[in-house]
């Protein structure tokens, strides 16, 4: 384990060493708004006329930057600098093969010429943000498998939780009967926390069946959204907000209840327990089931994915508040800097909590999802359970 | 007067967006108000399940917000695609 970090460590200073090669700056547009401003009082209204002016251009640079953001990227950001980038491997599938390369040749609109290929990323149309290939002039979209920021985000996440598992594991091998401490004994007290007040009271004897895939669930969702909220290189990637991310992981839980489903369960769903009329004509029931069986990925895709990109949108938005009243004279400006960040610092305190939140809700709904799929033939259990009550009933009574 | 106010479609589009999401707004805080009150008074009955109240509550709320957040979602398509 040991060693693991010491590799995570070089490549980590690494890749920050390599982002430090060029030098950009971006701020002027800001500081000449400051400038503009702190010029005195009696200029406040050509102040505020050329900061309006200025806020047009920011105008659409908020959206942009918003977008930046939250969105993806093929490389990654380095904190107090708008333009450096840690590289990262880009990954495509021209019409020629395979083509591999770093994303820092093609940064700031560069173009990058592989053998017969060109590759760049386009700036506006269908594929604005992405690589695309240019054959002939036009611009092609190619099998793009490169390791952008949130897939390097998701590696980053699985390392983490894998460290933190496999260690809790190989306590308990080595020492049987004590109890781990520290780190250990944390993550311990979470998986507890899950498996007894989630996984087993929900699905009693099944639940060494399942409690892998819904443990594993939990822990990656939970550490994908806090390392989304640290703002520095192993963190700061928005990977739950990202709804392809969100998707697959309701899709594994759909799989989960589904292929494990029991006869009993399908047959619920495609000849329930209802009037013949509601079912053999026209299939009412049978469409409102299946109709069923999607919305509730649908429902945790979209449950986890606004909540995390929501959380980090208002945070984003409160900064750029700052920028946006930048030109608007001094007091103003530092009055609005001050409550921007406190408040910033109170959303993120409040995502850390919807963090935890979310996975646990995730957790908790694929458990439950999984339980009624697992549902056994309960008829005549129900009628003998209320006999025999009913029966216990009178006698204690008499 | 009423063709020029339809022509305004970005405009219009802004306008349904930001009514919608204080909807959504209204709809949660009134749905998470009442599990609070509720959850309030059942640990005034019974304060030893305080725990297992407030952990109820929690798990509750954060369904609801998935619904309004399900509107949110709905404004940011009008608003940006």
């Amino acid at each position: 384990m040991k060693k693991l970090l010491f590799i995570l460590v070089l490549m980590t200073s690494w890749a920050v060493s390599a982002a430090q090669e060029n030098v950009a700056q971006d701020t002027a547009s800001v500081a000449s708004a400051c400038h503009a401003s702190s010029v005195g009082g009696d200029r406040l209204e050509e102040a505020l006329d050329k900061a309006a002016e200025e806020t047009d251009e920011h105008k659409f640079d908020i959206k942009e930057t918003i977008f930046e953001h939250l969105g993806d990227g093929y490389g990654w950001e380095v904190p107090f600098n708008h333009h450096k980038r840690i590289p990262l491997p880009v990954i495509v599938w021209g019409k020629d093969g395979l083509h591999v390369f770093s994303s820092s040749r093609v940064t700031h609109g560069d173009e990058y010429v592989d053998g017969d290929a060109t590759f760049k990323i386009a700036t506006e149309g269908d594929y604005k943000g992405k690589i695309v290939e240019i054959i002939d002039g036009k611009e092609y979209k190619p099998w793009d498998f490169s390791i952008t920021k949130n897939v390097c985000a998701i590696f980053i996440a699985c390392i983490v939780v894998l460290l933190l598992l496999i260690q809790l594991a190989r306590w308990h091998k080595k020492n049987p009967f004590k109890a781990p401490r520290k780190m250990t004994g944390a993550i311990e007290a979470i998986v507890e926390f899950i498996y007894a007040g989630v996984i087993k009271p929900t699905l009693k004897e099944k639940s060494a069946k399942f409690a892998p895939y819904l443990l594993t669930a939990f822990f990656f969702i939970f550490f994908m959204n806090l390392l989304g909220l640290i703002v520095v290189f192993p963190g700061g990637a928005n990977v739950t907000g990202n709804i392809a991310v969100t998707m697959v992981l309701a899709i594994m839980t759909f799989v989960m209840t589904n292929v494990f489903g029991t006869k009993v369960y399908w047959k619920e769903i495609f000849w329930p327990d209802v009037p013949i009329w509601l079912k053999c004509p026209l299939p009412i029931m049978q469409l409102i089931e299946v109709f069923g069986i999607f919305t509730k990925p649908a429902a945790l895709t979209v449950r986890l994915f606004a909540n995390m990109m929501g959380g980090h949108m208002i945070v984003l938005i409160l900064t750029l508040l700052i920028f946006i009243f930048a030109g608007a004279g001094v007091a103003i400006a530092s009055g609005t800097a001050a409550i921007s960040v406190a408040f910033s610092v109170f959303m993120l305190l409040i995502d850390v909590l919807v963090s935890f939140i979310q996975a646990y809700v995730f957790t908790m709904l694929s458990t439950i999802f999984i339980s009624l799929a697992q549902a056994e033939h309960e008829e005549h259990g129900a009628h003998g359970d209320a006999h025999s009550a009913a029966a216990h009933a009178s006698e204690t009574s008499k | 007067m009423l063709a020029m106010i339809l022509a305004a479609v970005e405009a219009l589009l802004g306008l349904g967006a930001s009514v919608a999401a204080g909807i959504a707004a209204i709809a949660a805080g009134i749905g998470i108000g009442k599990i609070g009150a509720s959850a309030m008074e059942a640990i005034a009955r019974q304060p030893e399940a305080a725990g297992d109240i407030r952990s109820n509550m929690i798990v509750i709320a954060a369904l609801i917000e998935g619904v309004a957040l399900f509107a949110v979602i709905v404004c940011i398509l009008a608003l940006f695609v």
